[in-house]
């Protein structure tokens, strides 16, 4: 409760009011804010940039729990009137981006349930359970140094390696063939930037779980590009 | 002393910062030593970054057209 003296000199009490949301969003994340208030006016350019932005990005997540690409197509569409719905309400508290995602996780998990896709996403379960060394043992020697080293790459950057239409379809194949834990782990980690926490917390897996299976897909993906460059 | 292989097994553990300072020091001068554990730890890395690149599918048209209807509908 505020006081202030007013003009009769008497205290008279002060309702302020509380921060509204867009007072929230504009301290935490002023592009958001920006960005919702020209929703909100109905600016349209604004919503089909969103779209445009966001759209393959939410497929690409909604496929990490639903079998199907039609059900992750139904889950994508669903999230973007569940976000025309809720925007009203957007406090701003986490980001945009975190908000819609989580709209999505939320989404495409209990379609994948009601679809009875039973999806293991801890490590210590599931079929690769067992040891899975991140490089064939055979390419060490008996006492652990290398036999069959990996090559230099010297002129290979990240940029570089995506040039290549073959060396993203390489990347994207062999993602997708990868059991359910690691393909969830390494979409929302390394594809997406999520960090560790946010990840255990969408996929309901420990922080270590988390770390094996980020390791066994990331091992896996380098040796799938490690034996595409040395074919070409 | 860790082995090229040992240092295979712990490279994620090493690049999320989930070791004790003692087997960060261990890595660290594995990595000083070995030419091909930089190169295998130099692959993780351009890896790990391409997969940061790679880019989502475009939106087909048309549904991006229902969804600009919706959002009119919406604004209505």
């Amino acid at each position: 409760m505020y006081y202030r003296t007013g003009p009769d000199g008497r205290v008279v009490n002060v309702q302020l009011p509380a921060p509204d949301a867009a007072d929230t969003m504009r301290a935490t994340h002023p592009e958001d804010a920006a960005l919702v208030a020209r929703l909100l006016t109905g600016d349209e350019a604004a919503f089909r940039s969103l779209v445009e932005q966001y759209h393959g990005r939410l497929l690409r997540l909604a496929q990490v729990f639903v079998g199907d690409r039609a059900a992750a197509e139904e889950v994508v569409q669903d999230t973007w009137l569940a976000v025309l719905t809720g925007l009203r309400a957007f406090e701003g508290r986490s980001g945009l981006k975190t908000w819609i995602f989580s709209i999505l996780t939320n989404r495409a998990k209990t379609r994948g349930q009601r679809d009875k896709r039973v999806v293991t996403f801890s490590a210590l379960l599931g079929p690769h359970a067992r040891e899975e060394p991140p490089v064939p043992p055979s390419r060490f020697t008996a006492s652990g140094r290398w036999s069959e080293p990996p090559e230099q790459w010297d002129d290979v950057t990240p940029e570089r390696l995506l040039l290549q239409r073959e060396t993203r379809a390489l990347i994207d194949r062999t993602i997708a063939g990868l059991p359910d834990g690691q393909r969830a782990v390494v979409t929302l980690r390394d594809v997406e930037g999520l960090d560790a926490a946010e990840v255990c917390n969408i996929l309901e897996i420990s922080e270590t779980n988390q770390r094996v299976l980020l390791h066994r897909a990331r091992a896996r993906i380098r040796s799938a590009l490690e034996q595409h460059l040395r074919r070409r | 002393m860790l082995t090229c292989r040992q240092l295979t097994e712990v490279i994620t553990d090493y690049l999320e910062g989930r070791m004790s300072i003692m087997d960060r020091l261990r890595f660290r001068a594995h990595i000083g030593m070995c030419r091909h554990c930089r190169a295998y730890l130099a692959q993780m890395k351009h890896t790990i970054g391409a997969l940061g690149r790679l880019p989502p599918e475009t939106i087909p048209p048309d549904v991006r057209d229902q969804l600009l209807a919706r959002f009119r509908d919406w604004n209505r």
